[in-house]
């Protein structure tokens, strides 16, 4: 359990495709298809997300016709740090699809809410979080924060404690903001035991060493 | 008024003022809001042309305190999403919890959990409907809908010890069998449940008012519907039969027998409609959970996941160790993703889950229902009276703790 591994290259649970991931691959701009835990996941290109998810919207062997969700995921050590994660779902054919594309801080994302208009306020909300912009969304106002917020609070890298804090001024007669001060130092513990994470203690090597790499020495 | 009034006073320009345009400010401290809703709406006289919802005002930063807590510290944040009906939160975190550790929960867990869930729905909708007839000016609803819901709260606080933020679903399982006797409590009120809610229908269907200010009123198509993401009672109104419970059964649903009240027009009444007959049909689904439900744990048997007992704690050095881990470490999940949806009184509650391995969620994602059915407000409201955009809002079944998160 503890050799953490990032979660986007896990493999798939069943590399053998079916028919209608095959469909799914011939469409324009799909990088990957796989499944995972009965969930399928499809790969995109960013640039080609607003033809591909026309397609899935429109055409009667996928007809996808609701986005239930909008997301991103941030990856801080990837070169592309944002993950726009959609979530499809057809109730025709009660099937969920689940549509990645990547993008990074500069770099906007093609707007689906000329598909599915429910998605505004979804990507209103991505931007808001993240600062991942969309090519296309008319209304590019943050929705969750505060009026004048500053940042993006769901990066990895915005603190959990935020940057300002808030209190009413007797004296001003008003809610003044002010930067954070931590009564206590922010603790946020590494629970990685160490028995569970140094799998190979010292002297140990040659036992864990995997066996294919290196060919056991000959007696 | 005679015309000389209207003609300008020697020596004065005649100056024309539009008084017919107005911006109002409703909330964010407004009862009809459902919450701390922030409504800026544009009105033609008394017609609405423009509403725009501004939301946030409870945003408390959910996913992100999440991603810094363990499994199990998880769990009570999501009570305090949808308060109205805690439990279902809970039911999305749990699932998708125990996808990614790969357990299934005995039996008699599941069906506690879909009976609990049922129960958690009639809660939410006697609150909607009572709501919806309230803030149209219906005071008696209110009355009769709390009094009933106190009869449900109780049995939240018997199994949990708290009447809303129950925090009972747990990975795994729930915390704690129902207590002894509890089955019976429910099963008497299951019987007088329908004569209550014979009488409420027979106190709002057909009344006058009720239904000159819903029949017609935020109509929303089944296309519009499920292109605006609408989920639940609200799509079901539209005339779309679908629920995650017939179409992708989690837990017990899939045994259990119950109907889907579909609605025609996707009006407030109609809504309405649709709710209050699901209650009819999660009632059925509560007698069968308790004629089925079996006896045996109600969690998983790995104390690894979950707490051991707390009498054996006492003595067993075994137990003593896995309550102090659990308790402190919590549990490590595999790496992996999923989302895991289930059909909340509201409509559908997701949670995207992504585990990298730690005992934190690297990301969880809620897809919360009212979202999308407030984004439709603008909609549904414009060329209504004010009056109706407050009914349409109280008919759309708006939570704001789990619209802002």
């Amino acid at each position: 359990m503890s050799d953490a591994t990032t979660p986007e290259v896990s493999a798939p649970d069943a590399p053998a495709l079916d028919p209608f991931a095959v469909a799914l691959g011939t469409l324009p701009g799909v990088a990957s298809v796989i499944m995972e835990r009965d969930e399928r996941i499809l790969h995109a290109n960013r640039g080609d997300l607003a033809a591909l998810m026309t397609v899935l919207r429109h055409d009667a062997r996928f007809a996808f016709e609701q986005c239930m969700d909008v997301c991103g995921v941030d990856w801080p050590q990837r070169e592309e740090r944002f993950d726009v994660v959609y979530n499809l779902l057809s109730v025709t054919r009660n099937d969920r699809l689940r549509v990645i594309v990547s993008t990074d801080e500069t770099a906007s994302v093609p707007s689906v809410t000329g598909i599915w208009p429910g998605t505004a306020w979804w990507e209103r909300e991505v931007f808001d979080l993240f600062g991942v912009t969309f090519d296309g969304l008319a209304d590019h106002r943050r929705i969750v924060s505060d009026y004048g917020f500053e940042g993006h609070p769901l990066r990895k890298d915005f603190p959990l404690t935020g940057h300002v804090e808030l209190r009413y001024d007797e004296e001003q007669k008003r809610v003044v903001y002010e930067k954070v001060a931590l009564t206590q130092e922010f603790r946020n513990f590494d629970f990685l035991s160490p028995w569970e994470a140094m799998t190979t203690l010292p002297g140990d090597e040659k036992a864990h060493r995997p066996a294919t790499s290196a060919p056991a020495v000959k007696p | 008024m005679s015309g000389g009034l209207h003609e300008a006073a020697p020596g004065r320009a005649l100056r024309t003022l539009d008084l017919e345009r107005h911006t109002v400010n409703v909330g964010p401290q407004h009862p009809a809001t459902h919450g701390v809703l922030r409504l800026i709406m544009e009105l033609e006289g008394e017609t609405v042309t423009r509403a725009d919802p501004h939301i946030g005002l409870l945003h408390r930063g959910t996913e992100k305190l999440i991603e810094y807590k363990s499994y199990l510290q998880a769990v009570p944040y999501f009570d305090r999403l949808d308060y109205v009906s805690p439990m279902c939160c809970e039911h999305a975190f749990a699932l998708a919890t125990e996808k990614l550790l790969g357990i299934t929960v005995p039996d008699r867990g599941q069906w506690i959990r879909v009976l609990f869930s049922e129960i958690t729905r009639i809660l939410n909708h006697l609150l909607t409907i009572v709501h919806l007839a309230l803030d149209i000016g219906a005071q008696s609803p209110s009355l009769w809908g709390y009094e009933e819901r106190e009869k449900l709260l109780s049995f939240h606080e018997a199994v949990s010890g708290a009447r809303f933020h129950a925090n009972y679903f747990r990975p795994g399982g729930v915390s704690k069998d129902l207590p002894a006797g509890l089955a019976d409590e429910i099963w008497a009120w299951s019987e007088t449940f329908p004569k209550f809610l014979a009488d409420l229908q027979n106190l709002l269907n057909d009344n006058r008012i009720f239904r000159q200010r819903l029949v017609d009123i935020g109509i929303i198509s089944a296309e519009d519907a499920l292109g605006m993401g609408f989920s639940g009672p609200n799509l079901r109104a539209a005339g779309i039969a679908w629920d995650l419970r017939r179409a992708q059964p989690y837990d017990k649903y899939g045994k259990v027998e119950f109907d889907i009240p579909v609605g025609r027009h996707g009006d407030c009444f109609d809504r309405y409609l649709v709710r209050i007959n699901e209650m009819g049909e999660s009632l059925k689904i509560i007698r069968q959970a308790l004629q089925k439900m079996p006896q045996g744990p109600v969690k998983v048997q790995d104390n690894k996941i979950t707490p051991p007992k707390r009498a054996e704690m006492k003595r067993s050095m075994e137990a003593l160790i896995h309550h102090f881990k659990l308790y402190t470490e919590g549990y490590h999940v595999p790496a992996g993703t999923t989302y895991t949806a289930v059909e909340a009184p509201k409509g559908e509650f997701g949670v995207y889950l992504i585990a990298d391995g730690t005992n934190h969620p690297y990301r969880c994602k809620i897809r919360a229902t009212g979202f999308s059915h407030l984004q439709a407000l603008e909609m549904m409201s414009k060329g209504h009276l004010l009056a109706d955009a407050i009914a349409v809002l109280g008919s759309i079944d708006i939570v704001f703790g789990e619209v802002d998160r």
